[in-house]
This record gives structure tokens, C-alpha cells and sequence, in this order.
């Protein structure tokens, strides 16, 4: 068998598309995320470089590659290096199952928009975001800085309690779909029937989640300038520094698509069958693919939106959120959704599992929490 | 003792349900930010754009000319007494016959020098000048300089120019 066949350079020149797209995004979310900054405390930005600024990345990039490369003297030296290295490796592996679009025919070949469709699809996310962890985790440590220590430790706890709750709040939808694949359940949810509807307490968990995994505000404690200087790249300058912050912006477009995926229909987006009727087959799943990137793009602006608008969380709020607040209420959530699969009434259930929530949390507020005098 | 009746004791109990959810406050935070994103921006790029400073706001010196266009400057010196951070110096020369167009008094400044990165623009000179010949314009700023030569400014800089003539609001 010929290993160079079409279909493998169609797949490895989809997955190179894929990887542009995401440094891409990556590069101008820096851009964006200045922008947005700017334009909610009514300032104007980045303006300089280019017109409207947009050549900042740029030279960002350049400034990146022309920093002295540091290693700090007591530093261990090959784990130091490793961390970026891995941050970076992490982020840009997680997404190989998220499908960005149905099947596509070029000439003889047909072929899924998708790097890999694993039957552990999801999965497979998991793992490889918990792999993230180490290379804060060896950068923190390897820096030999304490600052540098503590926030690594901050990143590894933090990522831990969160991926808890997140796993139990994606529970809920393989109960549905019964399926662990992103490429089942971006299926299941064709023609509106979005995971959204069904899920909304689902929903709101893993967004929380995403937003601790991703180190963003107000969940950033690894961090946290105010507190630990830089956190974990304390000890780091030029482009290792700079190939962490490009790793948190990689999370923040993939985790925006891994949500779209979840929980937003995936690339499924209202008309598909009038404009495949008119256009055909090729072209819907290409506005597919768009309409994806487009949700992930969404979601890039919601995480900076937050950033913008809340402080940070102390450590102890932090977890007490993660533990006593996040984890008991997916659990209510996988409850609510069996029983909605039990009965065959899931919008009904899962509207009604919110209701009764809140009903509880008032009763409970109303007959045993101290009121305020007066 | 009460220094005002504004005293206001703020009685800090448990939080409410809603204060405790902490989501309803998370909405109304982000309205407000995203309120200010469509809002227009304050910034003002500075050096391509410049605001009204006011009509007494003190800028660059500037040695007046009467009318006629001559020097009004009779290098009395009390701009140089005034002068907080003794940043002006100056010499003195009688008049001499045929120069009555171009110094109005009998004596005139031959030179006058005001170090730049001593001024501190509090404007002493102007208010000590008894001829109104010496004022710090709003209208424009001391250029920034590179290099300590540009620093001290000499006539050559100072003394208006008749086809651009400085005017204040209010003057005629």
C-alpha cells in the first residue's frame, strides 16, 4: 500500500491548515486581547504599527526573537527549556479530534475535517490538557525561584480540582450521546438540536472550568502578578516566555472550539440544507468549518470579556468554588440528565433541573443562613 | 467629635442569596464593560492631535513687539529677579540713534537667554515685566529637545515675529 496516497496529503495538508489557523488566532488574540482592553476602559489600543495596529503581532514577535535568552544560573537547565516546550506541544495537540466539519470530496478523494476521529475523542482532550499542567508544572519548578514554585503549584492544584468538575459536567452529555467521539457528538446535534438546550447547568460548569484550565481571569492565581510577580514564567524572557503566552492563547481558541463542539453544535449552523441545495455539499461543510471558528472566536472574546471586567479570585475562594460549588452541582446535573433520558423529556427536565435548583438554594437560604439586621 | 454630619456607618452583615451567587453581579459587571467596549474612546493621540489648553495656560516665553514692531524688552532685568529658577539672563545696551524703529525704549536687551531646563513655567516673569514685553504663550508648548545645546533659548527663538503674532483672548 502506497503510504503517500491522496488522502494523506490531503489529511497532513488539512492538519497544516488547522495548525496555521491556530497560531493564527493565537497571535491576533494577543493583538485582540489589547484591543478589547483598550476599547472597555474607553481607551483606543495598539495603534502604531500598521494600520490600526494590526502589524503588532509582528512585532511582538520580533521584539520576542531579539530578548536576551536567559537562563537563570541555578536554574535546572534542561527542564527549564522543557517547559515551554511542552506547554506549547499540549496546546497545540488537543486540537486534533475536534471536527470542524463533515466530509469533504476533492477529486477522487473524500475525506473527514478532523486531524483524527478516535473513538475516545473526548477523551483524549482530557488527557492531553492534563498534560498541559506539567509544563507550567517543570517551568515553575526548574526556574528554582519560589515565586516561580508557587505558582506552579497554584496551576497544578488548580488544574486538578477543576478537572474534576469538568469531567463530571461532560458526563452528562456521553450520557446523551453515548458516545465518547467529538465526531458523535457534533452528530447528534445536527439541525438546531444543540447540546446548549439540553444542558444549560451542563453548560455553565464547563465554561467555569474552561476558564480555570485555561489560567485565564479570574481564575489566573498561577500567575497573579500582584502576588507571585509573574507565577510560573517568572524566571522566563524572549521567546520561551513568549511560547507560554502563546500557549495560554492556543487553550483559550481550542477550548472555544472544544465548547462549540460540546455544547454549540459543533459546525452545524442554521440553513445548512438551503445552502447545500444551492451551493453544494463542499461548500456547506467549508461554512461549516467557518461557522465553528467562528463560535471558538466567540468564545475568545467572552474569556476576555471576563478578563476585563472581574478581579481575580483568592486562593481559598477558588477552591471552595472548584470543590464545594462546581463538583456537587454537576453531580446534581448527571442526576437531572438520567432522569430526563429515563423519562425521554430532556429540554423539560433540563429546564425543570434548574428550577428546582434555584427553588432549593432559596429554601435553604431562607431557612438557615443568618439574614442581614435591619 | 464629628467633624461633618456626613457620617454614614455602613452595617456590613451576611450576603444576600444573590450577593452569594455571585453570578447576577458577574452579568452586571460584564454590561458595564461591554457598555464602555461601544462607547468612544478619550484618548487623545497626542502629538498628531492637541487640545485647547485654556487662554492662560503657560507655554513657550515669548519677547512682544509693540505695534510698530519694535522690541518692547528694556532689559530692566525684574523678569530676571522674579524669576524663581533663575533661568533668565540678559545684557543690557543703550540705543543708539536711527534704531528708534526697532527697540521702543532708550535701552534695549542685546541679549536675553532663558535656560530651558530651568524654567519651571510658573509665569513670575510675565506678571514682574512693567513694559508687557515678556509673556508665556498658551497656544504652543518648549518643544522637546535632544541635546543640551538646543536647551538655551536666545533671542533668535524668543522675540515674536510681526507676520505671526502671538495674540491672547481678550487683547486686541
Amino acid at each position: 500500500m502506497d503510504l503517500f496516497n491522496s488522502v494523506f496529503i490531503a489529511k497532513a495538508s488539512f492538519i497544516g491548515v488547522i495548525f496555521l489557523i491556530t497560531l493564527g488566532v493565537a497571535a491576533y488574540s494577543t493583538y485582540f486581547e489589547r484591543k478589547i482592553a483598550a476599547f472597555m476602559q474607553d481607551r483606543i489600543g495598539p495603534d502604531r504599527a500598521g494600520p490600526f495596529g494590526i502589524l503588532q503581532p509582528l512585532a511582538d514577535a520580533v521584539k520576542m526573537f531579539m530578548k536576551e535568552d536567559f537562563i537563570p544560573a541555578n536554574s535546572n537547565k534542561w527542564l527549564f527549556i522543557m517547559g515551554p516546550c511542552l506547554s506549547m506541544l499540549t496546546a497545540l495537540m488537543t486540537s486534533a479530534v475536534v471536527p470542524f466539519g463533515d466530509t469533504i470530496t476533492m477529486g477522487d478523494v473524500t475525506f473527514d475535517l478532523q486531524g483524527i476521529d478516535v473513538n475516545i475523542g473526548i477523551l483524549w482532550v482530557f488527557g492531553i490538557v492534563s498534560l498541559g499542567v506539567y509544563g507550567i508544572l517543570i517551568g515553575g519548578w526548574a526556574s528554582n525561584n519560589k515565586y516561580s514554585l508557587l505558582g506552579a503549584i497554584r496551576a497544578a492544584s488548580q488544574n486538578i480540582s477543576y478537572e474534576l468538575a469538568m469531567g463530571l459536567s461532560i458526563i452528562a452529555i456521553l450520557m446523551m450521546t453515548g458516545s465518547l467521539s467529538t465526531k458523535a457528538i457534533v452528530e447528534a446535534q445536527q439541525n438546531g438540536h444543540w447540546n446548549i438546550l439540553y444542558q444549560p447547568m451542563g453548560f455553565i460548569i464547563f465554561l467555569i472550568c474552561a476558564f480555570a484550565e485555561c489560567n485565564r481571569t479570574p481564575f489566573d492565581l498561577p500567575e497573579c502578578e500582584t502576588e507571585l510577580i509573574g507565577g510560573y514564567h517568572t524566571e522566563y524572557s524572549s521567546m520561551k516566555l513568549g511560547f507560554y503566552l502563546f500557549a495560554e492563547y492556543i487553550n483559550m481558541f481550542i477550548s472555544g472550539a472544544v465548547m462549540a463542539t460540546l455544547y454549540f453544535g459543533g459546525y452545524d449552523y442554521p440553513g445548512i440544507g438551503f445552502v447545500t441545495e444551492q451551493l453544494g455539499a463542499t461548500a456547506a461543510t467549508l461554512i461549516g468549518a467557518g461557522a465553528l471558528i467562528g463560535k471558538a472566536l466567540a468564545f475568545v472574546f467572552i474569556f476576555m470579556w471576563v478578563r476585563w471586567t472581574l478581579p481575580r479570585f483568592r486562593y481559598d475562594q477558588l477552591m471552595g468554588l472548584g470543590w464545594s460549588g462546581l463538583i456537587p452541582l454537576a453531580m446534581f446535573n448527571i442526576l437531572v440528565t438520567g432522569l430526563g433520558v429515563l423519562l425521554d423529556q430532556q429540554i423539560l427536565i433540563g429546564i425543570g433541573g434548574v428550577v428546582v435548583f434555584i427553588a432549593g438554594i432559596v429554601v435553604y437560604d431562607q431557612l438557615f443562613v443568618k439574614k442581614k439586621l435591619a | 467629635m464629628k467633624l461633618s454630619n456626613r457620617t454614614k456607618v455602613v452595617e456590613q452583615g451576611e450576603m444576600t442569596l444573590a450577593e452569594r451567587m455571585y453570578l447576577p453581579a458577574i452579568v452586571g459587571g460584564m454590561a458595564t464593560t461591554l457598555k464602555h467596549f461601544f462607547s468612544k474612546p478619550v484618548t487623545i493621540r497626542y502629538p498628531e492631535q492637541t487640545r485647547y489648553l485654556g487662554p492662560i495656560y503657560r507655554g513657550q516665553h515669548i519677547l512682544k513687539k509693540d505695534e510698530q514692531g519694535a522690541e518692547r524688552c528694556t532689559a530692566c532685568g525684574l523678569c530676571a529677579v522674579a524669576c524663581p529658577a533663575e533661568a533668565i539672563s540678559m545684557v543690557a545696551e543703550e540705543r543708539k540713534k536711527g534704531e528708534e524703529k526697532l527697540y521702543r525704549e532708550e535701552k534695549y536687551a542685546k541679549v536675553y537667554e532663558i535656560n530651558m531646563l530651568r524654567c519651571i513655567f510658573c509665569g513670575l516673569c510675565e506678571e514682574a515685566c512693567p513694559k508687557e514685553a515678556i509673556f508665556l504663550r498658551h497656544d504652543q508648548m518648549v518643544p522637546v529637545f535632544s541635546s543640551r545645546d538646543e536647551v538655551i533659548y536666545g533671542k533668535d527663538k524668543l522675540v515674536e515675529k510681526m507676520d505671526q503674532r502671538y495674540l491672547r483672548e481678550g487683547w486686541k
